[in-house]
């Protein structure tokens, strides 16, 4: 990337350039869509030390530890992975910082990609953090370079929140060169840094007086900026919201919050009584309308924006329009009727089978994050709970203690989300001798979010090989009697491994071995073809649900025969296990499949 | 009241390259001056979902969506996403679609009418707001020219011949963009798709007649012995071992006459009875 070139980059991409060019020295998370690709992007910087943590709260460590290390600290994730940062995030706001530290989090409102819709401005609040909200990627670079002077001014940890629109939003940004700040080194102050009770209790009067320089701070900060001159009505917003409320109302006034907490008061005060109505415009919760309320201050908002969801250019403008300030807009034609198209399992995939093989035992399955989530859809159907990482150990734990369940009880968990989340589950189902089996579904990558290394893996970010953590070797020093390695392509073996593991007493652990078929690298095998001859058309192939077998325009006995599509085809052989008539066999010659 | 800027959308599977074409669209318009934003999802729509690409441009712009009825052109890789994303085309504007169709395995799960639910692949759905289509076969054009993974590049081309970014400008953008080694062949596909004529259009497939109704599944319990060979293998799911080892239909709505259970029964313990011919709804009801 060349100094002062304007370059097209995504919100996350300037959001790593901001850090690079801030002088970070450590950048550091766990990936989580929609944060993934900012320390992807600066993976290969032989300047700076990028990493992957097992999970957020470990990241949010390492980067407290780098920042009170005199190196400025980055740290990246997405809004459920400060969940599991936030114990150390409550207490860093204590700490303070060495060099500036800033915890960049990605929030998912419509859920493309994510559980739940929380709003990270909520724990700004409870954590007594800033937290600036960039809205686009020059935003996004500029922001950052601002939090961490705000995070040294202030002596406080900074929250950078952006959204999916952010986040994954090109835009046009300007290249800036790289600070060289070299760590300052380690200050030993165990009042401020040693949070036992005599030492918390002097540092929360520390974090108060501190908030209220930062709003002093916010107050008279260009962060706050005031546009447009219609008379009438006026609008606070913020993050993406603000390019939406500019999109419909071009020349409206606008008083656009660039830190949301803590928030300009006096500015927004001073902004309504210039103006005859105000509104807020926000996406998610009413973080900003809740608090001019509680100043006493007349605004609207919730009644006209949906707290469900993105927003988006049309969903302003229909909120306007019932205000009363636009007029109403006739409906948009409808899409003619076309085929749902929800997210499915790799052809290929090695989560499927054991999925089918669960199904067919008719066990209770616990799930977890992954892509093996989507084996609760339709046609495998075979995961009956996903709640956060790691929670199907525990929630087996539970389900087994009461009792309740019909069926044997299994928790199926990824590598990186049992490396991430698991762990202390398998520990509780050792320590409780639950009777439960545990599915870890070893792919060798964290495959959601495309592919990243763990501590599984014996790789690092930024290329280096490392020790892996043995899955095996650590189940069975957590106490695990009955741990099993199999092969998740082979159906039978892949039945009696769990049918052995679940008649086992206590808990036991079955690992698949096979790893992702798209990531890190694509693996593709001879494809397989259907001899429809010999099809009788059970749809037996079909329960796995693999998305390179369809229908054909053939029939037998009024069923649909299928057809593979030799190019989308890894050929990994379920199919041909499910096949009682034989009625599909490997092509003979991958070039000849390929030239289809 | 509307904004200055402009805005088109391309759509697509996960997989199909929709993101990489995306950026080289935005690319042409950033070297043709133009202020750019360009907005995707990813994350779960990698798995074969369904991927879309708003780009905006302008002097100066601010929403990176575009605001439904209002893109100029709409780019689908695929014939379902056309339909799908077309009520964000404006008025007059135009669309390019790929005739390629990619049928979702959950388009394959209705075991009754034994159809699709997989959109036909008929030019009348756009006959409609005046606007202009280009329906290409990109996958050919791409092949003619000896390789297929160009296609992207073809339906580019197409797209570009509905708006005003000088050639230049688009070669540059390919070429920095596109896989080292397949410049040459992008920017052939690239200028084919300029060109590009209208494909012709498959035929449309009629439905095959299925039974409308489930099979009935007749066990002879005296002969079964539990092996339970037959529940494992059912595609529906319809039947079980009871705690007893005892087999039980489960799911008797669900079967249909697959006939696996009874020809792999080793004691010939299952047959499967087809439905009785189905009810004519409305004819007359002789009286006695």
């Amino acid at each position: 990337m060349q100094v002062g070139s304007r370059s097209l980059l995504s919100g996350n991409e300037a959001i790593a350039r901001g850090a690079v060019e801030a002088g970070v020295l450590v950048a550091v998370g766990y990936p989580g869509t929609p944060s993934t690709e900012i320390l992807e992007s600066i993976a290969d910087r032989v300047d700076m030390e990028v990493r992957w943590s097992p999970n957020e709260k470990v990241a949010l460590d390492v980067a407290l530890g780098a920042s009170l290390g005199g190196a400025r600290a980055l740290v990246t994730m997405k809004h459920v992975g400060l969940n599991v940062a936030s114990d150390t995030y409550m207490t860093a706001a204590y700490t303070g910082v060495g060099a500036g530290l800033v915890i960049v989090v990605a929030d998912d409102p419509g859920m493309h990609s994510s559980q739940n819709e929380q709003d990270t401005r909520a724990y700004a609040r409870m954590g007594g953090v800033p937290l600036l909200e960039p809205s686009d990627a020059s935003e996004a670079k500029e922001y950052t370079a601002i939090a961490f002077a705000i995070s040294e001014e202030f002596d406080t940890p900074v929250l950078v929140r952006t959204t999916t629109r952010v986040s994954h939003n090109r835009g046009v940004v300007e290249v800036g060169s790289r600070a060289d700040r070299p760590a300052t080194g380690f200050v030993r102050d165990p009042a401020k840094y040693v949070m036992i009770p005599g030492h918390a209790r002097a540092r929360r009067p520390v974090l108060l007086e501190r908030l209220e320089r930062l709003t002093d701070y916010v107050e008279a900060s260009p962060l706050t900026i005031e546009s447009g001159d219609d008379a009438g009505f006026g609008v606070v917003t913020s993050g993406i919201a603000h390019h939406y409320v500019r999109e419909v109302l071009p020349d409206a006034r606008i008083l656009k919050l660039g830190m949301s907490y803590p928030l300009p008061m006096n500015r927004i005060r001073a902004f309504s009584e210039s103006v005859d109505r105000l509104f807020v415009v926000e996406e998610l919760d009413p973080h900003v309308e809740d608090a001019i309320l509680a100043a006493g201050i007349a605004v609207e908002g919730g009644t006209f924006f949906s707290r469900v969801g993105e927003l988006s250019p049309d969903a302003v403008r229909g909120g306007f329009a019932t205000a009363g300030i636009l007029p109403a807009q006739p409906s948009a034609e409808a899409a003619p009727p076309t085929v749902a198209r929800p997210p499915v399992l790799c052809p290929g995939c090695s989560h499927a089978p054991p999925f089918l093989v669960l199904k067919r035992i008719g066990a209770v399955v616990t799930g977890d994050i992954g892509c093996y989530t989507l084996a609760a859809l339709e046609p495998l159907a075979a995961m009956d709970t996903c709640v956060a990482m790691g929670s199907s150990i525990g929630m087996a734990v539970g389900l087994a203690a009461s009792g309740g369940a019909e069926g044997p009880v299994v928790a199926t968990i990824g590598d990186s989300t049992f490396l991430h989340g698991g762990i202390p589950g398998l520990a509780d189902a050792v320590y409780s001798q639950a009777n439960i089996t545990v599915l870890i579904l070893d792919n060798g990558t964290v495959a959601m979010t495309g592919g990243q290394e763990h501590p599984g893996t014996g790789v690092t970010l930024q290329g280096s090989d490392t020790t892996p953590v043995n899955l095996m070797a650590l189940c069975e020093a957590l106490g695990v009697r009955d741990v099993r390695v199999v092969d998740p392509y082979d159906l039978a073996a892949t039945y009696t491994a769990l049918e052995s593991a679940i008649a086992h007493v206590g808990p036991s652990v079955v690992i698949t071995n096979r790893p992702c078929v798209e990531a890190p690298t694509k693996i593709r095998d001879r494809p397989f073809q259907v001899i429809s001859e010999a099809c009788t058309a059970c749809q037996g192939c079909m329960t796995l649900g693999c998305p390179s077998i369809v229908w054909s325009e053939e029939t037998y006995e009024g069923r649909r025969k299928v057809v593979i599509d030799p190019v989308t085809c890894t050929g990994c052989t379920v199919c041909v296990q499910l096949c009682p008539p034989l009625a599909i066999v490997a092509v003979p010659d991958r070039e000849d499949a390929a030239s289809v | 009241m509307s904004s200055s800027s402009r805005g088109l959308l391309l759509a697509g599977v996960g997989g199909q390259g929709v993101v990489l074409a995306s950026m080289i669209v935005a690319d042409a318009l950033l070297r043709a001056g133009h202020d750019v934003k360009q907005s995707e999802v990813h994350g779960m729509a990698q798995r074969g979902g369904s991927v879309f690409s708003h780009i905006r441009w302008g002097s100066k712009v601010d929403s990176p969506l575009v605001p439904l009825g209002s893109a100029e052109v709409l780019a689908a890789f695929e014939w379902a996403e056309a339909l799908r994303w077309v009520p964000y085309v404006q008025e007059g504007g135009a669309v390019v679609a790929d005739i390629r169709t990619i049928v979702p395995p959950g388009a394959c799960s209705d075991r009754r009418s034994w159809s699709t639910r997989y959109p036909d692949v008929d030019a009348q759905v756009f006959d409609c707001r005046h606007l202009k289509t280009r329906l290409i076969d990109a996958t050919a054009t791409a092949t003619e020219l000896g390789n297929v993974r160009a296609a992207n590049s073809v339906i580019l081309g197409s797209l570009a011949a509905f708006l005003d970014i000088d050639l230049l400008h688009w070669e540059a953008a390919i070429e920095g963009l596109v896989p080292r080694g397949t410049e040459e062949v992008n920017l052939a596909a690239f200028r084919a798709g300029r060109e590009v004529a209208d494909a012709r259009l498959p035929r449309l497939a009629s439905a095959p007649e299925g039974f409308s109704g489930p099979h009935e599944i007749d066990i002879r319990h005296e002969w079964c012995k539990g092996c339970d060979i037959c529940s494992r293998v059912c595609p529906e799911y319809c039947l079980e071992l009871d705690v007893d080892g005892k087999l039980a239909v489960v799911n008797a709505k669900a079967c249909t006459g697959c006939r696996l259970c009874e020809l792999l029964c080793p004691d010939f313990a299952i047959e499967i009875h087809p439905p009785p011919a189905p009810v004519v709804l409305g004819a007359p009801v002789l009286s006695r």
